[in-house]
């Protein structure tokens, strides 16, 4: 019975703090994150208090851990695909209009120098405005406050320094001063405060003025952006839904769809060349680990696999340090024995070769263990066969070995693929996509995958056009999702 | 069994074993560098792969001591490395025990249990895992910034969120582990069950002692890749004190700050332990692999 009282109780106290969020979000106009935290409870509770769904809560922790961190930030991502959203289109409308209305400008040209002066009933501020010396009566300094300020003389004691006055920043911020002919101070520097006036004010139908030039923009809901009539914008502008804009501009804009070609040529070359290099490497050392006559087997497959051991995040940087043009080791051994310096990271087709070569280090190990687990599996009768026959070791490889350990491998050679294909932390640390493509108007470099080009337009740069990041984000989502389906039918997985 | 060998065998033993030794050696290249050039002394000063001027000053620096050499001069250690790799060993450590048990009752239900939509979810969780999620980077980055809002340990620049955020990788782990069970005769629960066990005390008391091999392989994988993740950490968190190993490296080798020397015992100091520690395993990685993980 407790027990029963206890559940209860704690799936209460869950459910409760889970409605405050929705609750929150919901009030914050972030409808998506209330959305999904709203079916992330319901589904919840819906799988621990139904008896017949008692298998589902042992799957439901990691299900909803995919939901969420997953498949909601992918369909999240193609969403922002079709609006405009990058850092000049970041805000709600809401937000947008409050920021250009609170925008002001000082009206007129008179500012007030002030002391402060801390007395025991609390501060008091005194102006020295146009020949006479204005006084206010104590106040607090917490949060908005007004307080009218009169001819008077300062208080008895020193005012307070400037460092002071600095620590108390943000609470004069708020501060409002009244004169005596109702205009209102607010502080316009650290020494002083002058009549500040709104720039804009908003009439009926959402439309702003300026009121300093009389200007009118009305707010344009297509493009997202407060306009005059001549197409005058005022940034910030709001995210709006702009249908397949992106997508049309990665077809028709020939400076981001040609650099867009180019990279994702170079992504298929990189990722078939680094599977094809990675596979004939790794199945030539197995093949010469998998011979009975060779000894010392251990030393050689510890040695083998030891770029697979180190962190790939430390050996990527310490091949950075040791291609680097000037005072990198590689080119110092090069220009010894043969005389020459290559320009590994300004040179397109060197940085591509470097990339090659640096994958081909990281990744040969895992083909290599992969084949040698494969190579366990065919019987030693064929290759004894073939002997008596009086057929070399590469007519084994080609006619035995090769051709039976294809089919298993097929499967881990599209992972392996799919994985290249999307191999941000290589290019992130190597060459961060440099040199970069000559006339691109996004961040595009030559040796730029496609996942590290999306990543660029969206968090690199002045740009930040997270719309059409995630439009080539949803494109590279088509393609990968079509790999792993073709993955999952080659390598016949039953549930 | 006696093979048929030609006579040209010893020769292209000999071959190989040589062919093996130079190729090692040209592996073993870029490490041996990086253990030489972590005891040079200097940022920029390149040399034999034997240093002729041995000095700990790096050495130091990454250990978190301040440095003084012959003239008097103290440099300062430019990264805090072992918060560095403390962070990272946190995190990972939190995640993969999370991610342990999570994926653990899960592959137990999808390997013993019947339930609607169950060969749905695991064929759509394995499609998903496939989507790079540096791809959904902004999306995540949202959804963090506003929980962060509300639950202060789960935002932006907090751990909390680069545990949770590892979570998401369950899928693979999930199937391995269901591998696993399924080769594992139901008969021995049954009967525990047919003797008055809950289904719960046969999970815990009959199936997961015999699954412990297979736990301790998805262990390391979990810790090795989350230890490894680097997309996320870095979009996630800001403040120096607060990055992981895999993050921080990355700020010795600024164009404009290029701390060689530096970064190289750094790179041994924080990436020794982590190769040791896969050298010890791999036997049990190996087995692992085919089920999952790709790298390179």
């Amino acid at each position: 019975m407790s027990r029963n009282l206890l559940k209860w109780g704690v799936l209460a106290a869950v459910v409760g703090m889970a409605l405050y969020l929705i609750f929150a979000l919901y009030a914050q106009r972030e409808f998506v994150f209330a959305m999904l935290f709203l079916v992330l409870t319901a589904s919840a509770v819906f799988v621990f208090v139904n008896r017949r769904m008692y298998a589902h809560r042992y799957i439901y922790p990691a299900v909803a851990g995919m939901a969420v961190f997953v498949v909601f930030p992918l369909l999240y991502t193609v969403g922002i695909g079709f609006t405009n959203y990058s850092a000049s289109n970041l805000l709600s409308f809401e937000r947008v209009q409050e920021n250009l209305l609170g925008r002001s400008y000082q009206s007129e040209s008179a500012r007030y120098p002030y002391e402060l002066y801390q007395t025991g009933e609390g501060y008091v501020m005194v102006l020295e405005g146009q020949g006479r010396s204005l006084r206010s009566a104590p106040f607090q300094l917490d949060g908005e406050t007004t307080v009218g300020v009169e001819p008077g003389v300062a208080p008895a004691g020193e005012p307070l320094q400037i460092r002071d006055i600095i620590q108390q920043r943000d609470a004069l911020k708020s501060l409002s001063l009244t004169l005596e002919d109702g205009r209102e101070l607010t502080m316009a520097s650290l020494r002083a405060f002058a009549a500040i006036q709104p720039l804009y004010e908003k009439s009926g139908n959402d439309t702003l003025t300026n009121t300093r030039t009389g200007e009118v923009y009305f707010p344009n809901n297509d493009a997202g952006f407060y306009e005059t009539a001549e197409g005058e914008r005022l940034v910030p502008g709001w995210t709006v839904n702009t249908g397949w804009d992106n997508y049309l501009k990665v077809i028709t804009d020939p400076s981001i769809s040609g650099p867009f070609v180019q990279i994702f040529i170079w992504t298929l070359l990189f990722s078939v060349g680094t599977v094809v290099f990675t596979l004939v490497l790794g199945l030539l050392l197995a093949n010469l680990l998998q011979w009975d006559q060779i000894r010392a087997k251990g030393f050689y497959r510890t040695m083998l696999i030891l770029p697979y051991a180190v962190p790939a995040f430390i050996s990527i940087l310490v091949f950075k340090g040791l291609f680097n043009q000037n005072f990198g080791e590689i080119n110092l051994v090069l220009e010894n024995l043969f005389g020459m310096r290559p320009d590994w990271f300004s040179d397109p087709a060197m940085a591509r070769t470097m990339i090659l070569i640096v994958n081909t280090w990281l990744g040969y190990p895992y083909m290599m263990l992969l084949c040698m687990g494969l190579l366990q599996a065919i019987p030693r009768d064929l290759y004894e066969a073939s002997a008596m026959d009086g057929a070399g070791p590469i007519n084994n490889l080609m006619n035995i070995t090769f051709p039976l350990i294809l089919k298993p491998l097929a499967p881990l050679l599209i992972a392996s693929f799919a994985f290249n294909f999307n191999n941000f932390v290589l290019i992130a640390l190597l060459t961060g996509g440099a040199p970069d493509i000559i006339g691109a108007s996004t961040p595009a470099g030559t040796t730029d995958l496609l996942v590290s080009y999306t990543y660029r337009i969206a968090f690199q740069d002045s740009g930040q056009n997270f719309g059409l990041a995630a439009a080539i984000a949803t494109v590279i989502f088509l393609v990968v999702g079509a790999l792993s389906l073709i993955n999952l039918k080659l390598s016949k997985v039953k549930v | 069994m006696a093979m048929v060998e030609p006579r040209s065998t010893k020769y292209r033993v000999l071959a190989s074993h040589l062919g093996l030794l130079c190729f090692i050696a040209l592996i073993l290249f870029p490490l041996l560098m990086v253990i030489s050039i972590s005891f040079r002394s200097g940022n920029f000063a390149t040399g034999s792969l034997l240093p002729e001027t041995p000095s700990l000053e790096h050495w130091s620096l990454a250990l978190g001591i301040p440095y003084t050499d012959a003239a008097g001069n103290v440099t300062q250690p430019p990264f805090p490395v072992l918060l560095w790799l403390w962070n990272s060993i946190k995190v990972a450590v939190i995640s993969s025990v999370l991610i342990l048990a999570l994926s653990t009752t899960a592959a137990y239900a999808f390997a013993r249990m019947r339930f609607a939509g169950k060969g749905f979810v695991l064929k759509s969780m394995l499609i998903f895992q496939m989507f790079p999620p540096v791809l959904s980077l902004v999306a995540l980055y949202a959804l963090f910034d506003e929980i962060g809002n509300h639950v202060s340990w789960l935002g932006l620049n907090t751990h909390g969120a680069v545990i949770v955020a590892s979570l998401g990788g369950m899928a693979l782990h999930i199937w391995t582990i269901k591998g696993y069970f399924d080769s594992i005769d139901r008969s021995l629960e049954e009967a525990a069950i047919v003797d008055g066990a809950t289904t719960w005390q046969a999970f815990r008391y009959i199936l997961l002692p015999l699954s412990v091999p297979i736990l301790m392989v998805v262990f390391i994988l979990a810790f090795i890749m989350t230890i490894m993740e680097y997309p996320m950490a870095s979009i996630l968190l800001v403040d120096t004190d607060k990055l992981t190993l895999a993050v921080g490296a990355q700020q010795y080798l600024y164009e404009q700050n290029y701390l060689w020397g530096d970064f190289a015992a750094a790179a041994v100091l924080s990436g020794l332990p982590i190769t040791l520690i896969f050298l010890y395993c791999q036997k049990w990685i190996v087995g692992g692999l085919t089920a999952g993980g790709v790298k390179g």
